[in-house]
């Protein structure tokens, strides 16, 4: 017999093992996150996809979805989180949309265009961050880093390798490379492995690429982030 | 010739006016008049009074960025930005303007075409016009687009729509009316589609139809008003601008062409690479702008104007029937080689406005648009120089790369900064003549403010330097009297005295 969890009062269906996120994704119900990844181990640090289960704020991308859950994700206080963490992760790095290559392609900013977010709310850090340019191929501005750790995830998981770490805590917690120099250019990173192309932001770019899908066929031109996750998220590995 | 206007003695003792905001311009300034008890103006000074800093802070940028990062110096004519840093990234991939796909050359040139048409209709229609059409001096309520549209609603309407035309162009070749892409290293990004193309092409007659009125309108105000506009802020100077190799206007590509007042050539078909050895630029302590000058002709008598005036005057001929008729008219209509009345700047450019539309209906015929190659490569280099007509004038923009393609350097010449020591020519012009010795009221001012919105002045565009700019700090306490004081040299020393 079919086990199942209600999500905003409708019926789904989930297998054993699935997580809350896993479930609603296949039920064609989008949860809105960033650091989750459906080829990767989730992580659960973006807190986007907090869900009211049973009551109780829970991580959708990390909690096991279970018999008799009562899982809330469409409501306005969860809306209202959501868009201030969005603000949180805007004004903690420099992200300048109009003139960032990323534009129209990033999950970031097609998140915040979700959640209507029309403003950074909060004071803008502008913190002090360098770029790591001296890779031949890939190009790491950490002005635009969100520490969603997919890079890291996606380095060991599926490249075999150890490319990216997150070093420091709180406020001073930084991307770093897994080499002596502390340069991108002295790791074993390729240009075609998968932590080169799976940042949600602009943190880390194929050189010399920026640009070139124009205005109006980039990912986010003409369809919102939901429908663009729940179809390419379905449909990953075929 | 008034340039013992720039600065008088005795400034304490002198009444100060001020003119601030100057309005219907892009950009903030502002203009300072200093009187005698006679109400003769000892003093007439443009002051810019923004900063942007977009020469410091580009440097650790990848150069891809440039073309899109740079254009927003400006909402008005970002696309000449956007193709003069393209221009100059090309030749950081190996591609000189000869070997870019002609596909590409060709939609560039479009884009260029839709922008020059847009922009100057919205400084004819929107911001001079209702001096032209009212009065230099006519009630301040009626010096306005509205007022314009209200009491020549055919004229105001056409202004809107040439300027939404263009903008349309733009669009088409670069996905948005103002800061879109478009144009990347190298070549662009994507052709015209066939709807784009036969969309644009269903109203272009109607544009040129318009765009000759424009020229008639403005010839017919002009020549009515002489010898008035002749001489109101006109100034004898040199000129400088792009031309094609046979001499014709050109506006996206060509060598440098500078001519004196008397219309000797001091330089022609330059290579505006070496830029360099032909232009240096003075810094003053007053203004946010530099003042460029012509290397050889000295800091004295080296500055110039560029701009509509300057390239309708330095041509041979204009290549499109329409416009050169019109330019053949424009010259004849003075007696001297060179038209130097800075009215007949808006003449000048609503020929321009005519060029844009002949070339743009000439342009959509071309299959070119639709298919072939957009993007070529060839071997990396570690600098680049683009150079563009804007549509205030010729645009410089010159970066260095290192080896990881990071900007190390950035030197751009804005199209108004040229114009800088010319506006405050005129301004002291106007002042001298048209005012000094009067009893200044808000609609006399107004005259200084149409001296400088013939030019067209981008003040945002202009203002770009940083690091370079002296500053003077004084500390004083709550009775005034002065505890300390800082003086930033403009060699960016700091003297404390």
């Amino acid at each position: 017999m079919t086990k199942t969890i209600t999500l905003d009062g409708k019926t789904i269906p989930f297998t054993d093992g699935q997580t809350i996120m896993q479930a609603a994704t296949a039920a064609g119900e989008y949860i809105p996150h960033l650091c989750h990844h459906p080829e990767f181990t989730p992580h659960g640090s973006c807190k986007l996809c907090t869900v009211k289960v049973n009551g109780r704020n829970c991580s959708a991308c990390t909690f096991p979805a279970a018999e008799g859950q009562d899982v809330i994700n469409n409501s306005q206080e969860l809306t209202d989180d959501r868009k201030k963490i969005t603000q949180m992760l805007f004004v903690e790095g420099n992200h300048f949309c109009p003139s960032c290559e990323k534009t129209g392609n990033c999950q970031l900013q097609a998140v915040a265009y979700y959640l209507n977010m029309l403003d950074d709310h909060f004071p803008l850090f502008y913190p002090h961050r360098e770029m790591d340019a001296s890779h031949p191929d890939v190009l790491i501005d950490h002005n635009r880093c969100i520490f969603c750790t997919l890079c890291v995830r996606a380095s060991r998981e599926q490249d075999g390798k150890d490319v990216f770490g997150i070093v420091g805590r709180g406020i001073n917690k930084n991307l770093a490379v897994n080499s002596a120099s502390g340069k991108l250019k002295d790791t074993d990173l390729d240009k075609n492995d998968k932590a080169a192309h799976i940042c949600p932001t602009g943190a880390i770019l194929i050189k010399r690429t920026g640009y070139q899908v124009p205005i109006g066929q980039r990912i986010y031109d003409h369809h919102e982030i939901n429908e663009v996750t729940l179809l390419s998220e379905n449909h990953h590995g075929e | 010739m008034y340039e013992h206007l720039e600065t008088a003695e005795n400034r304490d003792t002198l009444k100060r006016v001020v003119v601030d905001p100057v309005s219907r311009v892009e950009g903030h300034g502002k203009v300072t008049l200093l009187l005698d008890e006679n109400n003769k103006v000892q003093q007439a000074r443009l002051h810019i009074v923004e900063f942007r800093g977009f020469e410091r802070f580009i440097q650790g940028r990848p150069y891809w960025e440039l073309p899109v990062l740079v254009q927003r110096l400006c909402g008005i004519c970002p696309v000449s930005h956007h193709l003069a840093a393209a221009k100059a990234i090309d030749q950081l991939v190996g591609v000189d303007p000869e070997n870019l796909p002609v596909s590409a050359d060709k939609l560039r040139r479009l884009l260029h075409f839709g922008q020059v048409l847009q922009s100057h209709a919205l400084h004819f229609f929107h911001l001079s016009s209702p001096d032209l059409l009212f009065g230099f001096e006519s009630d301040i309520g009626k010096r306005n687009i509205i007022a314009v549209l209200q009491d020549f609603p055919d004229i105001g309407l056409q202004g809107v729509k040439l300027r939404k035309y263009g903008q349309e162009v733009i669009r088409m070749v670069s996905g948005k009316r103002i800061h879109g892409t478009g144009a990347i290293a190298g070549g662009m990004n994507k052709h015209l589609s066939k709807e784009e193309r036969d969309t644009l092409l269903a109203d272009i007659d109607q544009i040129l139809e318009w765009s000759a009125a424009s020229v008639a309108l403005i010839k017919k105000v002009h020549c009515a008003n002489l010898p008035y506009y002749d001489d109101f802020a006109t100034i004898r100077s040199n000129y400088l601008g792009l031309v094609k190799p046979d001499g014709a206007l050109e506006l996206y590509h060509g060598g440098i062409r500078a001519k004196t007042a008397a219309g000797e050539t001091i330089t022609d078909h330059f290579d505006y690479c070496n830029y360099n050895d032909l232009i240096h630029e003075e810094v003053r302590s007053w203004t946010y702008m530099k003042f460029p000058y012509l290397l050889s002709q000295g800091k004295e008598d080296g500055w110039y104007r560029v701009g509509p005036l300057a390239r309708v005057n330095n041509c041979d001929f204009i290549n499109t029937p329409l416009a050169e008729a019109a330019r053949v008219e424009f010259k004849a209509h003075s007696p001297e080689a060179m038209v130097h009345s800075t009215l007949a700047f808006h003449w000048a450019r609503l020929i321009e406005v005519l060029h844009c539309a002949e070339s743009i209906k000439e342009l959509l015929h071309d299959a070119d648009l639709l298919v072939g190659e957009l993007v070529a490569q060839g071997e990396k280099r570690y600098e680049g120089i683009g150079v563009i007509e804007a549509p205030r004038g010729t645009l410089f923009h010159h970066y260095q790369v290192d080896d990881n393609d990071i900007v190390t350097k950035a030197n751009l010449i804005v199209s108004t900064t040229s114009n800088n020591q010319a506006m405050n020519e005129s301004v002291r012009q106007v002042a001298a003549e048209y005012l000094s010795g009067r009893e200044l009221t808000e609609p006399l001012l107004n005259n200084l403010e149409v001296a400088i919105r013939a030019y067209d002045p981008c003040l945002s565009c202009a203002t770009h330097a940083v690091g370079k700019m002296p500053l003077q700090l004084e500390l004083r306490d709550v009775d005034g009297v002065l505890i300390d004081k800082l003086i930033k040299h403009d060699t960016g020393d700091i003297e404390r005295v």
